[in-house]
């Protein structure tokens, strides 16, 4: 087993308590920065760690804190994306349950770096012990001088407030958010411009996931170096994976970057549940699966990609011998049908459409011709939205029909035939 | 719900924290989740009377409260029961029998999903993902969760909150 950084305490029934976490080095990253490092200085070093944004698309933590405008006169924002809400992923909740002064010295040290006093830390509302938990460590932070005014004796300010989301998974969209802290219906916006620079109430404004930041303390603590040390070149840092589904143990695990799937799944997750595997998401349901024949597929940002997938939350699913894959379409399918914020109309119509069908199929009423009527609307449905509900939906739903096509054209011939 | 509350009423109960959590923003709309929030919290579930409230104590346009209150699923905008359970049905709780618990709750409680029994203590709702795959199949019962769910310990569950009272309610 590798070190255990991020989840170092999560054992303990007393990680989320500022004494523990001072006890494990907590906070000395951010004396190191508050100490050593000017603004610049700190986005120049976490852009040669290479830290890559955890919460779905890998984008460059250091490259997006850079796109803040320097010059500009209106204040800027730090929100802190805790609306965790794709099945499969649940490592935002472990760390926010069992560990949250690493999200907020996180927030802290990343507030400092794009010059940002005032911070929101947006967690879905299901979340009730994240919520509490993080409210303490807030509080607690306070009251030791690393949250609020002139932090450790700096020039360096921040305020941290929490907003409850309102169980709307589209909010996990970054300008979706931002409207729903804003006070409207989590709707997306169409970029450019970008959030760092004209995001929250047309503010700069950084959007970071909460493993993203809890990253930095580590960071900053153990320095740049270390942190690039860890897994592959292009995709360094400790990373969380959340196992769950058909698997024997399922959970989070603290596992470099670029180990097989497979060795994932058997190794870590403990195998099967029943039999064998017969596929798995790689990273959340809009992840598209794989077939147990593609299981040596490494898990990390570039060769997911390459292999058609993607890391995204980091959300493995291990399906075994007994699911059925077009109730697993049918089931992601209406996820995202469900979920669609009915802004566009490819994805809010064509998902209701696709799901339609393979609820029909699945009840034996499938008709020769559906597989391609989906396919079809996949392909509708792929780019032609604004945010990547749609292109996620589409892509999950293709994956499945094209690696088990076969057990979809079986329950309509059998329908066929029986008619 | 506000049956018997007055404008006014409500109003009064939620000026103070609602003043509190302005401080937070700096314009007044980005208060009005925090304020439906404390409202449903306050009453069990959010209508049009408190929609008139949260509107007043923000001075925002009415339309804009209705318009979060519609959207977000959270908000209970109909009568719940004394307890709300949520159910996941998303994949990995469907992959680990979610749809059988769900058919067993229903036939438990004698009433369909977004139903509330006669007797006015449960309310069943199938949800999508809580986020705590870990423990498929999980429900959440109020503001608790529950994993690794059965038959047998859906029993245990209904059994125990039969005869609590409903959280936060005043």
């Amino acid at each position: 087993m590798s070190e255990q950084v991020l989840l170092r305490n999560i054992d303990n029934p007393n990680g989320h308590k500022i004494e523990t976490y001072e006890a494990s080095g907590g906070y000395q990253g951010l004396r190191t920065v508050l100490r050593d490092f000017a603004p610049d200085e700190v986005i120049e070093e976490v852009k040669s760690a290479n830290l890559r944004g955890r919460g779905g698309a890998g984008f460059p933590t250091g490259l997006k804190w850079g796109f803040v405008p320097k010059d500009s006169p209106l204040p800027r924002y730090l929100c802190c994306n805790a609306d965790e809400g794709e099945p499969g992923t649940f490592k935002d909740r472990i760390l926010m349950e069992r560990d949250p002064h690493q999200l907020i010295e996180g927030m802290v040290i990343a507030a400092y770096a794009i010059g940002c006093r005032t911070a929101y830390l947006y967690i879905r509302g299901e979340y009730h012990l994240s919520i509490d938990r993080c409210q303490q460590a807030i509080a607690a932070a306070h009251a030791r001088g690393y949250l609020g005014a002139n932090i450790l004796d700096s020039e360096h300010s921040l305020e941290i407030h929490i907003h409850k989301g309102a169980g709307a998974y589209i909010c996990g969209e970054e300008t979706a958010m931002l409207e729903s802290i804003e006070g409207r219906r989590g709707q997306p916006k169409l970029k450019p411009p970008f959030p760092a620079v004209a995001g929250l109430y047309e503010c700069p404004t950084v959007v970071n996931n909460v493993e993203t930041l809890a990253c930095l303390p580590h960071l900053f603590r153990r320095g740049g170096e270390w942190f690039a040390s860890i897994g592959p070149d292009h995709s360094p840092g400790p990373k969380l994976f959340g196992l769950s589904g058909q698997v024997k143990r399922p959970g989070v695990y603290e596992l470099p970057m670029g180990m097989a799937l497979g060795e994932m799944l058997e190794v870590h997750g403990g195998g099967a549940l029943t039999g064998k595997f017969k596929a798995a998401i790689p990273g959340g349901v809009s992840a598209p699966m794989f077939p147990r024949s593609a299981f040596d597929v490494k898990m990390d940002f570039g060769s997911l990609a390459a292999a058609g997938s993607m890391l995204g939350s980091a959300g493995v699913i291990g399906l075994d011998e007994t699911a059925s894959i077009p109730v697993v379409a049918r089931r992601i399918t209406e996820f995202f049908s469900h979920e669609s914020c009915g802004k566009c109309t490819p994805c809010r119509e064509g998902l209701t459409w696709a799901a339609k069908i393979l609820r029909r199929i699945e009840a034996g009423q499938g008709q020769p011709g559906d597989v391609e009527q989906l396919e079809m609307l996949c392909g509708g449905i792929f780019g032609n939205s604004f945010c990547a509900l749609g292109d996620g939906a589409a892509w999950a739903l293709g994956a499945a029909l094209k690696h088990f096509r076969p057990e979809f054209d079986a329950l309509i011939a059998a329908h066929s035939q029986a008619g | 719900m506000s049956d018997a509350r007055s404008l006014a009423d409500i109003k009064s109960d939620l000026a103070a924290q609602v003043q509190q959590v302005m401080t937070r923003y700096p314009t007044t709309r980005s208060a009005i989740m925090p304020a439906l929030d404390l409202a449903q919290q306050k009453y069990g579930g959010v209508d049009g009377l408190t929609y008139q409230a949260v509107a007043e104590l923000l001075d925002v346009p009415e339309i804009w409260v209705f318009e979060v209150a519609s959207f977000y699923s959270l908000y209970d905008r109909a009568a719940s029961g004394r307890h709300h359970i949520r159910l996941c049905t998303n994949l990995p709780c469907l992959l680990r029998g979610a749809e059988a618990l769900m058919m067993y709750l229903q036939q438990r409680l004698d009433v369909g999903p977004g139903e509330t029994t006669e007797d006015g203590r449960f309310t069943l709702s199938a949800v999508e993902c809580l986020g705590a795959c870990e423990q498929a199949p999980v429900l959440m019962a109020d503001k608790q969760y529950h994993g690794d769910l059965t038959a047998a310990k859906l029993d245990a569950l209904l059994a125990s909150l039969a005869d609590q009272p409903a959280e936060d309610l005043s």
